[in-house]
């Protein structure tokens, strides 16, 4: 019989709330698309810059205003609550959209130098973001889970794409098997968390626990568990650390710059929302976790770094320990630790950047020259270079006048706010440790006298001139005048509330 | 003047010289010369000005400028200027020109060394005029990068390592004090809800009886303890002094004896006393013991050095024993001869190191062996040499025998065993320096030591005003001790009327102005 239909309720959307994503994604698709209308045309790469270009400043004019909207109009979620749009996301947001922006510079002359100019490159590196950006936004578990998946197949992709370098194949590989691994305990975690809890929604979660006692708590803990699990890998936190050498010395530079400043942002948005959304609660039940895996990824990454003779590698073993920096935020559980995170990953993403676009040049052709032998006497042969990696190292070690120290002295002021002293110990003492490494590589350029042949000239091109620039001026600028930038970054901390 | 931000001045006036060094073409060295000696003499220009209006009688902070920095945090850009830095201000203006001026043996990147050298004088000046906690660390730490790339890129032998130590060894101690200055801050904002690291405030607060308990506040004074132990460096954390003195450029050695040292004691005064008094009174012993340590054990290594530079840099520990001595000795003469120790600690070994910088221009070596009978054929350079030695020594009528004496009574008059058995120190000073100074200068010269040039006129003006102002201060301390005293005796009084430690009355007999004067400390119960 015909009688009324009942129409499908759909949910309203807030089309704003997306439309970084979109603009991404469908950057993404229109360079895949042009590569499929116009093949080998010349042309088709340069146009798929453009068009990448594009994408990244629409989405980045949708951030801005997101940012003003959640300033004057307060957080809000949409879609259900599955899309939760608050200071604390757009802030990251922007941390991963200007990853996105200087990573994509560096790729530029890369990809060319190393005859990879490929389009599809483009494409998956916006693609990532995007799913990096749903990430920072995620209201929902099953949100987070379907944004760790936008967010890692391109970067799998990525991080073997220069198929004729085995140790890019094999950063592919494993990156590839161990992160699909890693989701899997993820979304077993989520399963775990809707089996105790009933409900996926983040603010569910919380309004749940807040509301009612768990009798099976060993389930609610077990899935918390492996959320942790799954998010400690993205962001390189040890004990899930294990990949992170091998996949940042294989992958192609600017994708390994592009990991560990976009990807750990967005992993620590998830890990921060998943714990202090819906979790905050259970702090007392976390929060000898996060000690746990800060003090071990500062000890890890400061003391493996000290054996290391490439420098990829040993930039790797210190983003493991600049995520126990930021862990450290997160162990204080405290609205100044949640702050304090927030900037270090903001300042991180510059210095990282800025790191790996000298390694990129260093590299040379064939992006192979890291060994810290590849370093003698590069202050001698190009100056600014040895300048600006050395301003680098030391902003990561924390040295004042540099926004790293700013960002340390946040994080080391909330942990001792919190009365958490043990950290804040551990926290200082892996920096002198760290600060002997980043030493080396300085005393690689500077006071060691390059051995053999002499080597071509290194040429800086404009693009990576900017990349190098733009990070040094900020990590200046915050080092010097931190007081607006701390009003900014207060300002992320409205975080969505149950 | 009234008005006119002298301090930041001071501070800036070197670091906008690193600025314009840094665009100067480097086929040009003339000009960078130019350029650093010029910064480095406003700085001094600046620094004499402010001797010149720093109001005499008065124990208080003079010249304060006081702005917000880091505003959610509560830091603040506060400086300001007493007796007790007062001097190490103008030591290290005076320090730097002259230093710049004896590294004329620098060709190689100097551009780079002047830069450096630069962003060394900036970073110092700021460590003894900063009166916010975080901007004193600021300015601590980044003193760390100048200095390592000084050491390391135009240093001797094995200067790669002796770098490393240095940064390696400052920087875990200011991890502690670190640590220990964001715990005063929160603490005070627990207890009064305010978040600041202004000194004045914090020290109004910790030293405020039931605010910080026993246990807490000998903690915090650890750990500030342990940044500043190494720099001074007191024994055993001194290994890495004689490395990096010894492997560190002519300049770098002066900066270091003379400035960077004294950042330890200075902050010792600064902080550890005015933050935490009680526990200073209490631990007093340890520091005691180990300054007195410090002074036999590092004139009897120093005796023992087959290198002249070593020989200095030994002696430091020892001289720096006197300071700490003096300082943790609680006494109003106690911490003014400290004071003056710092001085003239600055001057003599600054000469010293500039001298023996010039010999090893001249022989490319420091080895004592390889010297002999030099006072015949280079007799006006050894003539320099033998005042800076005596001055060294603490001969009467030169600069370090006024500061010692004073530290010594200071401590004779509170603890005895202490006072004499360092007393032997100043012996023992007499016997590496100048045994040294016997070995390396009488006799007759061969080979080589016979046809050296003597001293020119650019290393004479490097090392005659720092002989002179030693001989000055020898004989007339008075224009330094009045300055000193009236802030020492603020931090002697703040220490009394905090704990229940009394200096005994003769200790407040001493000193210039004792005559006008008759209870120093009002309000505080004898």
């Amino acid at each position: 019989m015909i009688g009324t239909v009942t129409p499908i309720v759909t949910p309203k959307i807030e089309w704003l709330a997306l439309a970084p994503e979109i603009a991404l994604g469908a950057a993404g698709v229109l360079i895949v698309l042009a590569k499929a209308l116009m093949r080998r045309r010349p042309g088709v790469f340069g146009l798929s810059i453009v068009i990448a270009f594009v994408g990244v400043m629409t989405s980045g004019a949708f951030i801005g205003k997101q940012w003003v909207d959640v300033r004057h109009g307060g957080p809000f979620t949409t879609i259900r609550g599955m899309v939760a749009l608050d200071g604390f996301g757009v802030f990251l947001g922007m941390v991963v959209l200007i990853a996105t922006v200087l990573a994509l510079l560096l790729s530029i002359r890369y990809l060319q130098r190393e005859g990879l100019d490929a389009p599809e490159y483009l494409a998956l590196m916006l693609l990532s973001a995007a799913g990096m950006l749903a990430m920072t936004t995620a209201g929902d578990l099953v949100v987070v889970f379907v944004a760790l998946e936008i967010l890692s197949i391109p970067l799998y992709v990525l991080a073997g794409f220069d198929r004729r370098r085995l140790t890019s194949q094999e950063a592919g590989m494993k990156y590839f098997v161990l992160g699909a691994f890693s989701s899997a305990v993820f979304l077993y975690g989520i399963a775990l968390v809707y089996g105790a809890t009933g409900t996926t929604s983040l603010t569910g979660i919380a309004r749940f626990l807040a509301g009612n006692t768990v009798v099976h708590e060993g389930v609610l803990y077990a899935g918390l568990a492996l959320l942790l699990v799954g998010l400690g890998f993205k962001v390189a936190a040890s004990p899930f650390h294990m990949w992170t050498p091998d996949v940042y010395q294989g992958a192609p530079t600017p994708v390994t710059a592009f990991m560990a400043s976009a990807t750990k942002a967005a992993g620590f948005a998830a890990l921060l929302r998943v714990l202090g959304t819906a979790f905050g609660l259970y702090k007392a039940d976390w929060h000898l976790a996060i000690f746990g895996l800060a003090t071990l990824s500062l000890v890890v990454g400061s003391v493996a770094g000290l054996v290391q003779r490439d420098v990829k590698r040993l930039l790797a073993y210190s983003s493991i320990a600049h995520a126990g920096y930021v862990l450290m935020g997160l162990e204080a559980a405290t609205a100044r630790g949640f702050a304090a995170a927030l900037l270090y990953l903001f300042v991180y993403a510059f210095m990282v950047i800025g790191a790996f676009a000298v390694v990129l040049l260093v590299g040379r052709r064939g992006d192979e020259s890291h060994d810290l032998d590849d370093y003698r006497g590069l202050a001698g042969r190009a100056p600014m270079l040895a300048g600006a990696l050395t301003f680098f190292l030391l902003a990561q070690a924390g040295m004042p006048f540099t926004g790293g120290f700013v960002v340390k002295l946040q994080v080391f002021a909330a942990t001792i706010q919190a009365g958490q002293y043990a950290m804040t110990i551990v926290g200082v003492l892996a920096s002198v440790v760290a600060a002997f490494y980043y030493l080396r590589v300085v005393v690689a350029m500077y006071m060691s006298e390059p051995d053999g042949a002499p080597t071509p000239v290194l040429r800086i091109d404009p693009a990576t001139a900017l990349v190098l620039v733009a990070a040094v001026a900020v990590t200046l600028f915050i080092g010097f005048l931190p007081g607006t930038f701390l009003h900014f970054a207060r300002d992320a901390t409205l975080i969505f509330r149950a | 003047m009234e008005g006119f931000p002298i301090l930041t001045a001071i501070i800036l006036t070197p670091f906008v010289g690193a600025l314009v060094t840094m665009v100067l073409p480097r086929r040009r060295p003339e000009y960078v010369r130019v350029v650093g000696f010029v910064a480095t003499a406003a700085t001094l220009g600046f620094a004499g000005a402010l001797l010149y209006s720093f109001h005499t009688h008065s124990g208080g902070y003079q010249f304060v400028e006081n702005t917000s920095w880091m505003g959610t945090l509560g830091v603040r850009y506060h400086l300001g200027v007493d007796g007790i830095s007062l001097f190490m201000v103008v030591l290290t203006a005076l320090l730097f020109p002259l230093g710049l001026l004896g590294a004329g043996d620098i060709e190689e990147r100097l551009k780079a060394f002047t830069v450096w050298m630069l962003v060394l004088e900036s970073a110092l000046l700021g460590v003894f005029l900063a009166l916010d906690l975080v901007l004193f660390f600021v300015f601590f730490e980044i003193v760390l990068v100048p200095m390592y790339f000084i050491i390391g890129q135009w240093g001797h032998g094995r200067r790669v390592y002796a770098a490393t130590k240095f940064f390696l060894y400052t920087m875990t101690g200011s991890a502690f004090l670190l640590v220990g200055l964001l715990s005063v801050a929160f603490l005070h904002q627990a207890s009064t809800g305010r978040l600041t690291f202004d000194l004045p405030t914090l020290m109004q607060w910790t030293s405020a009886p039931g605010n910080l308990s026993s246990v807490t506040s000998k903690a915090l004074f650890l750990a500030f303890f342990a940044a500043f132990a190494v720099k001074v460096p007191l024994f055993p954390l001194h290994t890495w002094l004689p490395d990096a003195h010894t492997e560190a450029p002519t300049a770098g050695s002066v900066i270091l004896a003379g400035v960077l040292l004294k950042m330890g004691t200075y902050g010792f005064l600064r902080f550890s006393l005015q933050l935490f008094p009680r526990a200073a009174v209490s631990l007093a012993p340890l520091l005691l013991v180990l300054a007195t340590i410090g002074i036999v054990y590092g004139a009897i290594v120093a005796a023992m050095q087959p290198d002249l530079k070593r020989i200095i840099a030994y002696s430091s520990v020892a001289h720096l024993g006197f300071v700490v001595l003096g300082i943790f000795a609680l006494t109003t003469q106690g911490i003014e001869g400290g004071v003056f120790t710092m001085i003239s600690h600055g001057l003599t070994t600054g000469a010293l190191f500039l001298l023996v910088g010039m010999l090893s221009d001249r022989r490319h070596t420091r080895e004592v062996a390889a010297f002999g009978g030099l006072w015949k054929s280079i007799p006006v350079l050894s003539g320099l040499f033998l005042l800076a030695t005596f001055a060294s020594i603490g001969l009467p009528g030169l600069s370090g025998f006024v500061g010692e004496f004073l530290a010594l009574i200071g401590t004779f008059i509170v603890h005895r065993p202490y006072a004499i058995v360092s007393a032997v120190g100043v012996i023992l000073a007499a016997v590496y320096l100048l045994w040294a100074f016997q070995r390396v200068f009488t006799g007759v010269p061969d080979g080589e030591n016979a046809t050296l040039r003597d001293i020119s006129v650019r290393e004479l003006s490097t090392v005659v005003p720092l002989l002179a102002l030693s001989l000055f201060l020898g004989i007339y301390p008075k224009p330094v001790i009045d300055r000193v005293q009236p802030s020492v005796q603020a931090l002697i009084c703040h220490v009394e009327r905090t704990t229940n430690y009394r200096q005994p009355a003769v200790a407040v007999g001493g000193g210039a102005v004792a005559a006008k004067r008759t209870d120093p400390c009002a309000g505080v119960s004898k």
